[in-house]
């Protein structure tokens, strides 16, 4: 590696991590806030034993995890305008990642739910609270310490697969490295650092996650 | 006070309940015994609404509920009138002492948090659990979290409380310190149902026996005549059994 190159890879080091910020953090963070939603909905219709709505979230659950993201995300991103629907590049990603969130993480969720003594929500009864209001304070603080590890998981994976997101001419980290390189043609050392970007973020999340961990297992 | 009127309950094709009666007034303390698998704890289950009996009704100061189907706004209404006391105690485990005997007022009822802690403190302190009431569940011995969870039922002023086998977790040590709180509550007048395997307690603190075998109420005697003079050859055979298999263990 001679001297260009390696100017080279401290100049556009800083011209990938802003799109890291400002395109794949903001991109991460939404849609796992989201994604979390609908995996305690999608949970909670499970144990709840709602019919109706049990049956449409297993096949909503069936759906996203059968089929490829990419798939997911052209569909909704180049298919959607065909009948009528044409949406922003970002709203649809945000869309195909909160929903694939909801899929993977309402089962870690409903686990560890599950995971809870059944009794606990019987005691919650006998003081007089319903089922939703045992839910809050009783059963899903513990299930969400317990699933605390499996969804940070699923949070370090999402960083990464948001660069499925270069498919729908999103201009986040891989995308800029591509552009960088197709006017340099150091393609190696450019696919590398943008590794390297996408490493510095989840280490940063491993690390936090681990603190995080130690809280709380103080708290218990 | 509670009226039982012919609850049954069955799972598949076995029967846990035979068109079991039961009157209870109250201040009364009434031990029900029997056998391993003789419906007891499914009785105790059904009265609270936990277990869905098949048929029935129980009446309630004067009010009727039907035990298979009672809506769920009359369930939740029912229910702040009794307390239980699971087996196994079934504290909130992230929640600390007075938390889990508060919560039921501040969430359940609405209650200010100040007034929720001044009879949570105070119901903490009839079971010589004060000192705790900071400490979380997994703090605290067998003994002191069924301690807490007595005071989480009584804190709500329950017309009756429903212990299920409150001691059958607990070694004998443990067992007498919560023996102690329930012969101080049932001293003070509150009305008791206790499903216990403890002979001494249902002796010298229930006033009434209720004898279940095979989903029947076999035998219904005071407490000391239970003992003295059991009228049911199954009874006495069960009394027999006790008696033996104390003196082994001796």
């Amino acid at each position: 590696m001679d001297a260009r190159i390696l100017n080279e890879l401290v100049d556009s080091f800083w011209k990938l991590l802003i799109p890291g910020i400002r395109v794949t953090i903001p991109l991460t963070l939404l849609s796992f806030s989201i994604g979390l939603c609908i995996a305690l909905a999608v949970a909670l219709v499970q144990v709840a034993h709602i019919q109706v709505l049990k049956q449409a979230a297993r096949f909503y659950v069936w759906i996203i995890r059968g089929t490829p993201m990419i798939v997911q995300l052209f569909v909704v991103y180049f298919g959607l305008p065909s009948i009528g629907l044409t949406l922003p590049a970002f709203p649809c990603a945000v869309i195909v990642f909160s929903l694939s969130v909801g899929a993977y993480c309402s089962e870690t969720v409903r686990a560890a739910i599950e995971s809870v003594p059944p009794g606990q929500l019987e005691a919650g009864y006998c003081v007089g609270m319903t089922f939703t209001q045992t839910m809050r304070h009783v059963i899903i603080p513990q299930a969400l310490t317990t699933a605390f590890p499996p969804l940070s998981n699923s949070l370090i994976g999402l960083v990464k697969d948001t660069s499925l997101a270069y498919s729908v001419a999103i201009v986040e980290i891989l995308a800029t490295a591509q552009r960088i390189a197709a006017r340099t043609y150091d393609y190696f050392w450019l696919y590398c650092e943008a590794g390297l970007i996408y490493l510095i973020f989840c280490t940063f999340l491993t690390w936090l996650q681990r603190k995080m961990e130690k809280r709380l297992e103080r708290k218990r | 006070m509670i009226e039982l009127r012919n609850i049954r309950k069955s799972f598949g094709p076995r029967e846990v309940l035979k068109n079991i009666s039961l009157k209870v007034n109250e201040g009364d303390v009434i031990a029900i015994l029997g056998p391993s698998g003789s419906g007891k704890t499914t009785l105790l289950r059904c009265i609270s609404f936990l277990t869905t009996a098949d048929g029935g009704e129980i009446v309630f100061d004067g009010e009727l509920f039907r035990a298979n189907h009672s809506s769920r706004k009359d369930i939740l209404r029912y229910r702040k009138k009794i307390g239980f006391v699971f087996q196994d105690y079934q504290l909130f485990a992230n929640k600390t002492a007075l938390h889990n005997v508060t919560l039921g007022l501040t969430v359940g009822r609405k209650m200010p948090k100040t007034e929720a802690d001044d009879i949570g403190k105070k119901a903490l302190e009839k079971v010589g659990m004060l000192e705790w009431s900071d400490s979380y569940p997994s703090q605290l011995s067998g003994g002191q979290q069924q301690r807490v969870s007595i005071a989480r039922a009584i804190a709500l002023n329950p017309s009756v409380i429903l212990f299920d086998e409150p001691t059958s977790a607990l070694d004998p040590k443990l067992t007498g310190e919560v023996l102690d709180v329930m012969k101080r509550l049932a001293d003070e007048g509150t009305t008791m149902i206790v499903v216990t395997h403890e002979m001494e307690f249902a002796r010298r603190v229930a006033d009434r026996v209720v004898f279940m075998e095979d989903g029947l109420v076999v035998e219904e005697n005071t407490a000391e005549e239970f003992f003295a003079n059991p009228k049911d050859p199954r009874s006495v055979d069960f009394l027999r059994g006790i008696q033996r298999g104390v003196s082994q263990a001796d």
